[in-house]
């Protein structure tokens, strides 16, 4: 029989993706991240001068491509892409080729058309930036991929770990709410779990995912399970992600009832950390969120300065490989 | 029931092939001569007289495959397959009979449209096609199709394939008036408020991944349903693309009880695990999809010990820009004709899982038995239908591999071992590479 041709590109089982994208926790070392980590303090103390803008990405072209809506991912992206001096270009789905039902495929080969270094997409369906990684030369980071990875959020939920606890090395984090449809709860355990953390997850039944301990944590549907933990992760109940009929949980009064976070099922000293945007109310008590003991604030902080590590450390020499090939020589 | 465009029959000789026929018991170098399409004579030094003469020297000589179990995509999706694609594939396969399942563009629930299908398949399929036609008008689950006049018009069994039949009084009805046509009943089992949304095995590559997991119980308690129906009506029926262990367990001891069950499984399923989604590779998704380890251990063991009797590839083309989307975006389905030998002789001979001898029955007489189609056979008398193939040959999948208008295999870009010479069907040489 013939010996083979090379087989379409696009249609090649993918690959586990190489270094030159942030695209999954699962795809980075600890040694990366402690490097991510260490970067991302370099630019928290840039921040701290009066001009802050710095010139490491002048002329590169960062893209921001959100299929859902965001307002911290997209402004912290853009910013952190402003702030080193990249040109930036942010592209929503509504109002866009999206609408007219271009696939997803032929957006990102529209993009890539314009060399750009950097493509940053959030998308509602897992595994949407492989699919633009290999359809483009650009190092794509994962803003968000359905409920499958947000690597970078728990980038940022391990700096400020760190700068709070001044630890990760056998933390005990509680996650608690809906783990079903949560990528930050998956890019997060995983996280927790290279750096040495020990992670328990606490929610209702039907948000806690069958065999999840395999990830390696636990968990447990016993919301004073929380009581043991150093720091408790709150995750959104994501109301737009709730089928009709469902019945995930009976009702978000009792959802907040039995899992709700409030100061009775918390011990002075816990710190209190929510993605956001927080439901008040709903799973996490008004006075939690604003108590001081709430690191949120400072997640919102943290996002910049570890996005400007990931866009930096794509893009200049370190540890995290970076592409040999120049971009320009695709085109 | 089986339909082709008509053709020469050949006068051959098959010399020195190593002859593996397990429902006659035979595993020998033997000569085989057909004369117009039957086998005449089985035997060493055969005269050839003027007949062509192919060498099988090193080869095996099997009965040709059946596949029970083949989208054809006609009509309504002619970019993805034809009948005259569809059938070069299963030629290409080693195949000498195919069912094509009803749920095309119009579904087949009409005379009008199995008697387009059948004139269609007289001319231009390169092999024997059979046509099941629907349960249900429409696919939609509430009304009975006119079974008596589809199976007069030459409907092979009958299957809501792609869905369940949701309803048990439904089901019940269709099992009963199933009966008085002598047709197979074909079942399709997903509890869809189970499965909804499911992209993926339930489990933990499920768990991590975050892709709505479609769980094995989805399966299996809508096998045991209409296990207990068929119990019940003392009706036979087929159940289609078993990939559950609970699945098998309860074939088994409905079997056991007496109930007349057949079941088939699919090349992926025997092959590949819900691991292999990591990749999140478009064509490893389908319906049922790839489940856990423990799963497909028991559905090789179930193919070993004859609860499952026929293999079936589910072959279901997309086209390109379909399947080049994020997987959950993408449809579920793969191909299969043209590989699911190697894939078999290569993931479960090779290793030593599975005898040859039981490869060739499950995916020739077991699949013909299961709707009563005739076995393909090395017997003199019988007309030819056998496949010759090198199983020393290895060589890797690429798009150039398929005769299918779809390229949507699972296993692209690997390398397997066994590879079809010559396929003979109904008498005809309908493949030679």
């Amino acid at each position: 029989m013939a010996d083979i041709r090379v087989m379409r590109e696009d249609l090649r089982p993918p690959a586990p993706p190489p270094k030159r994208h942030f695209i999954s926790i699962k795809d980075v070392t600890r040694d990366d991240v402690e490097r991510l980590l260490a970067t991302a303090r370099t630019f928290e103390r840039s921040l701290e001068r009066e001009v802050k803008k710095l010139p490491t990405l002048k002329g590169r072209l960062v893209i921001n491509v959100f299929y859902e809506s965001s307002t911290r991912t997209s402004s912290s992206f853009e910013l952190a892409a402003k702030r080193l001096s990249a040109d930036t270009m942010s592209i929503k789905s509504s109002g866009s080729s999206v609408d007219k039902g271009e696939s997803l495929k032929d957006t990102a080969i529209t993009l890539g058309a314009y060399d750009p270094d950097v493509i940053v997409i959030r998308h509602p369906q897992i595994g949407a930036p492989q699919l633009v990684a290999r359809a483009t030369a650009a190092h794509v980071v994962n803003a968000g991929d359905g409920k499958h990875q947000h690597p970078t959020q728990a980038l940022l939920d391990l700096y400020t770990m760190r700068e709070h606890l001044g630890r990760l090395e056998a933390l005990h984090v509680a996650i608690v709410g809906d783990v079903l449809h949560s990528r930050v709860a998956r890019s997060l355990i995983q996280a927790l779990g290279l750096m040495g953390a020990h992670v328990t997850l606490v929610g209702p039944p039907a948000l806690l995912p069958r065999e999840i301990e395999a990830m390696g944590c636990e968990t447990t549907t016993d919301i004073a399970a929380i009581g043991g933990a150093d720091v408790v992760y709150i995750l959104r109940m994501q109301r737009e992600r709730m089928q009709e009929g469902a019945n995930y949980v009976p009702s978000l009064r009792e959802y907040t009832a039995r899992w709700g976070v409030t100061p009775e099922r918390l011990r002075p000293g816990q710190k209190v950390m929510h993605p956001g945007p927080m439901n008040r109310g709903v799973e996490i008590d008004p006075r939690v969120a604003d108590h001081a003991d709430a690191l949120i604030e400072s997640q919102v902080r943290a996002g910049l300065v570890t996005r400007m590590a990931v866009l930096y450390d794509l893009l200049t020499t370190g540890p995290v490989e970076i592409k040999t090939e120049s971009v320009m020589e695709v085109a | 029931m089986l339909f082709a465009k008509a053709g020469p029959k050949e006068n051959i000789v098959i010399r020195g092939a190593r002859v593996v026929d397990p429902v006659q018991a035979i595993d020998a170098a033997v000569d085989v001569r057909i004369d117009d399409g039957v086998i005449a004579a089985l035997g060493t030094d055969l005269h050839t007289n003027s007949h062509r003469v192919v060498e099988g020297e090193g080869l095996l000589l099997a009965p040709a495959f059946v596949d029970p179990h083949v989208h054809l995509r006609t009509p309504g999706r002619e970019d993805e397959e034809t009948i005259a694609s569809g059938t070069a594939a299963a030629a290409a396969g080693g195949y000498c009979a195919i069912l094509a399942m009803p749920n095309t563009d119009p579904v087949v629930d009409s005379a009008a449209t199995l008697g387009s299908l059948v004139e269609a398949a007289r001319a231009d399929a390169e092999l024997p096609v059979g046509f099941l036609a629907m349960v249900t008008k429409g696919q939609r689950g509430a009304e009975l199709t006119e079974m008596g006049e589809l199976a007069a018009a030459g409907a092979a069994g009958f299957t809501d394939d792609g869905v369940p039949v949701a309803s048990p009084g439904l089901m019940r009805r269709a099992l009963q008036y199933c009966a008085v046509t002598g047709r197979r009943l074909a079942l399709h089992c997903e509890e869809t408020t189970l499965s909804r949304e499911g992209q993926m095995h339930e489990g933990a590559v499920s768990a991590e991944l975050g892709f709505t997991g479609y769980p094995s119980v989805a399966e299996s308690l809508m096998v045991e349903r209409d296990l207990a129906l068929a119990a019940y009506e003392r009706q036979p029926l087929h159940l289609l693309h078993l990939s559950a262990w609970e699945s098998v367990q309860a074939v088994r001891r409905a079997r056991a009880e007496g109930v007349v069950a057949t079941a088939e499984v699919t090349p992926h399923h025997l092959c590949r695990t819900d691991e292999d989604v990591r990749s999140l590779d478009t064509n490893l998704k389908m319906n049922p999809p790839l489940r856990s380890v423990s799963d497909r251990t028991a559905l090789i063991e179930a193919l070993k010990d004859g609860t499952v009797t026929a293999v079936a590839t589910d072959h279901a083309p997309h086209a390109r820009h379909e399947k080049e989307a994020p997987f959950e975006a993408a449809p579920f389905g793969v191909t299969g004709l043209e590989t699911a030998f190697a894939a078999l002789y290569t993931n479960l001979v090779e290793p030593g899982l599975v005898p040859l001898t039981t490869i060739v029955e499950r995916m020739s007489a077991g699949p013909a038995r299961a709707y009563g189609l005739d076995q393909p056979r090395v017997a003199v008398g019988s007309p030819a239908n056998l496949v010759l193939v090198d199983l020393t040959a290895s060589y890797r999948i690429t798009e150039d591999t398929f005769h299918s208008l779809s390229v949507n295999s699972w296993l692209l870009g690997e390398t397997v071992k066994g590879a079809v010479r010559t396929t003979i069907a109904a008498g005809r040489v309908v493949f030679s590479a």
